[in-house]
């Protein structure tokens, strides 16, 4: 058992990954002697060497279409980009060749890579640090995408993901990096990879949360505790593919569900999400399935963040719409 | 190669005029050009413009160090290779920066607060870059490089590339950083710019770090020589002597200007500070070579250049350290007192045309915030 941060949780996670197989690679910028500008890495180049743990050059299509090659080469890479806002000058070689390579090859050529991707906002951060990029991803046939929202799925989760044959974009909530601890038995069975978790029980609404807007939910379902209302939280875990046979079930207990995510709302997962509710749980819904995420304008300048971002009184407008409706 | 060794000392093909001790030498290919001014006089001037460029910078961290700036950008160490190609352009070049060109934005004659606005996060560098032929200020390394490139050929478009008139011939300088130069898009920026023969100026600060990554991970060769390859010219110039930067500056601008196409300058300084104020340059970097650094500090040179020569007295020292401290007065106030912008502005600002649907969100948004009114 071992108290940590969701960053340390990584780092150990990562660790762990790296003695399990020696094929694990980590690239990216600053992941080395700096051990990345989040320290996720830390210490990790100075144990595994230069050759297991590679400060590449300034070019994100390089990192990822290098590790493609590196892929075919037998290798386990797990690139880290920096921030959110960064993944765009490699995201044709993730939609055009990372996500493509198995299905065109008839399943000739595996892509088992890990592009780890701190994302979100709140950290009080200047232009393209913020971001949420996740439904461009799961939009994208042949990528899985997971997140993850505490130490303990930290730990787990992206042992898992680099264990997977398929490409994984593992996207870490950066607020969260150093915010809580959790004891983490190293023994434990994990749960699966690609599965979502109650994190709260309740009995009259269904909150669907992932990555940084969990513990938003939390706070959300104990706020609405003291008025008498009892909500579940679903930390959905896995974004592609999805996991909603719990979600339905929950709904067709609760009769309620709120998505909220920081992405933008159009087009955003919960606009999938509340679609499949909606075909699979028609009969049982007693208001439509709302969303509360990111406005649908860039992410603004950080002194309008806190607006911007969904919290606890945006979600619980939301429930009170939800239960008035 | 020890760190210390040829590598930070620039190699031969290292343009300087004025060396670190404060001589003033010449170089066969480039001389510095007063502008038919007397000489100590532009000289003064550009050690005012270093001074305050750099009160601009140690102000800046200081506000940030007391939660008035969220993250800033240093570019202490900087100051020659801003100013030196800052002053050597003309008002119809244009500019298109990264996120450390204080000292260029400072020339061009941007108010240093519409830069803290960003970095405090009230806005994000909302100013017109047709005001002062400055750009915005641009994160995403290496983007504004083709920016710059079509730009210019917009420029060439309107036929005012080597017509001969140093009133209408224009230049347009693409800045980025020695990390940058390996992105993809530095690269297809050269390959545009030699393409259509682009009266471009790619500016490289070679800072000798990308965060925590030594120059050497981007380059086997001194950057300038990638240059070649490309099929245009590439110079290295000693980035801490504003007299050399000045000189190659201005000789690159008209080069390009000319109708020659485009042209990389290479300027080879030092971050003396951190990447930015999140930075800790301790784990990845030896503090012997700061020291080392330090003795090339560009605005020192001047100093003693100026003193040893006669060419500056106690007084003219006196009155930049005052208006240095002025500055600093004004920017810690402005900064302070900076009006907020209000959170419905944002979806004003998405579109020309704004659609139907984000004005229903914007209206939404705006009932629920007024349901808070009075509420507390
Ligand atoms: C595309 C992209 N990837 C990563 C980053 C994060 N980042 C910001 S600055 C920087 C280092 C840039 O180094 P360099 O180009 O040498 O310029 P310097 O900061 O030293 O002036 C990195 C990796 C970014 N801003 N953009």
């Amino acid at each position: 058992m071992t108290k940590m941060t969701l960053a340390k949780a990584l780092n150990a996670g990562l660790r762990k990954a790296m003695e399990d197989d020696p094929k694990v690679l980590l690239m990216g910028e600053d992941v080395g002697k700096l051990g990345g500008v989040f320290r996720i890495t830390d210490g990790l180049q100075k144990d595994f060497g230069e050759d297991r743990v590679i400060d590449s050059p300034l070019a994100e299509s390089g990192i990822i279409g290098t590790a493609v090659g590196m892929a075919m080469r037998g290798y386990r890479p797990v690139c880290e980009i920096q921030f959110d806002g960064f993944v765009y000058p490699a995201y044709d070689q993730i939609v055009s060749q990372v996500a493509k390579l198995h299905f065109r090859t008839h399943g000739a050529v595996k892509m088992p890579m890990v592009i780890r991707i701190p994302y979100g906002g709140g950290i009080g951060a200047v232009e393209h640090h913020s971001e949420s990029p996740e439904a461009q991803f799961a939009h994208t046939p042949g990528l899985k995408v997971v997140t993850c929202s505490n130490p303990i799925d930290g730990y787990w989760m992206i042992q898992q993901a680099i264990a997977s044959d398929d490409p994984i974009v593992f996207l870490e909530p950066k607020r969260q990096y150093h915010a809580d601890k959790a004891d983490i038995d190293e023994t434990a069975v994990p749960v699966p990879l690609f599965s979502s978790r109650i994190a709260r029980p309740g009995a009259d609404l269904t909150l669907l949360a992932y990555g940084p807007t969990v513990k938003t939910c939390l706070k959300v379902a104990e706020a609405a505790a003291g008025e008498g209302r009892s909500v579940e939280v679903v930390d959905l875990r896995t974004l592609s593919p999805l996991d909603l046979e719990p979600v339905y079930d929950s709904v067709r207990r609760t009769g309620r569900a709120i998505v909220v995510h920081e992405a933008h709302t159009n087009l955003g997962m919960g606009s999938e999400i509340a679609a499949r509710i909606t075909e699979r749980c028609f009969y049982s819904l007693q208001a439509p399935v709302l969303r509360v995420g990111g406005f649908d304008t860039p992410y603004p300048p950080s002194r309008l963040e806190e607006e911007y971002l969904p919290d606890l009184d945006r979600v619980l407008d939301a429930v009170d719409r939800s239960l008035e409706f | 190669m020890s760190l210390l060794g040829p590598t930070a000392q620039g190699g031969p093909e290292f343009i300087q005029l004025l060396t670190p001790e404060g001589q003033r030498v010449e170089h066969p290919d480039y001389a510095f050009d007063a502008g038919g001014r007397d000489e100590a006089e532009v000289v003064r001037g550009f050690y005012r413009d270093m001074v305050l460029t750099r009160r601009i910078d140690t102000e800046s961290t200081a506000l940030q160090r007391h939660g008035e700036l969220g993250i800033w950008t240093q570019l202490l160490g900087q100051e020659a290779a801003q100013i030196g190609c800052g002053r050597a352009l003309l008002p119809q070049d244009f500019v298109f920066p990264t996120y450390r060109e204080h000292g260029v934005a400072y020339c061009r004659g941007l108010d240093p607060l519409r830069i803290l606005s960003l970095f405090r996060g009230v806005d994000q560098g909302a100013w017109d870059p047709n005001e002062h032929n400055f750009g915005n200020y641009t994160i995403v390394i290496g983007a504004q490089t083709l920016h710059a490139t079509g730009y210019a050929m917009g420029v060439q478009r309107d036929g005012l590339v080597g017509t001969g008139d140093p009133d209408r011939d224009t230049s347009v300088v693409a800045f980025f950083g020695d990390g940058a130069s390996s992105q993809g898009d530095v690269n297809e920026a050269f390959i545009f710019a030699a393409s259509y023969n682009a009266p471009v100026v790619f500016f490289c600060q070679n800072n000798q770090w990308a965060i925590s990554e030594p120059i050497e991970r981007q380059s086997r060769i001194p950057l300038y020589q990638r240059a070649r390859g490309f099929g245009f010219p590439g110079v290295r110039v000693d980035g801490n002597d504003v007299l050399a930067v000045h000189a190659v500056t201005q000789a690159a601008l008209q080069y390009t200007r000319d109708g020659n196409g485009p042209m990389l300058v290479e300027a080879y300084t030092y971050r003396m500070g951190a990447h930015t104020t999140t930075d800790d340059p301790t784990r990845y970097r030896m503090s012997e070579e700061l020291e080392y650094w330090k003795l090339k500090d560009p605005i020192s040179r001047v100093k003693v250049y100026l003193t040893r020569n006669g060419l500056a007295d106690h007084a003219f020292f006196d009155s930049v350290e005052l208006e240095a401290d002025e500055l600093g007065v004004r920017l810690r106030e402005g900064c302070k007192s900076m009006p907020e912008q209000h959170p419905l502005a944002i979806f004003d600002q998405v579109y020309v045309d704004q659609t139907p649907e984000l004005a229903e969100q914007r209206d939404t948004f705006a009932a629920y915030l007024a349901s808070f009114e009075g509420a507390h």
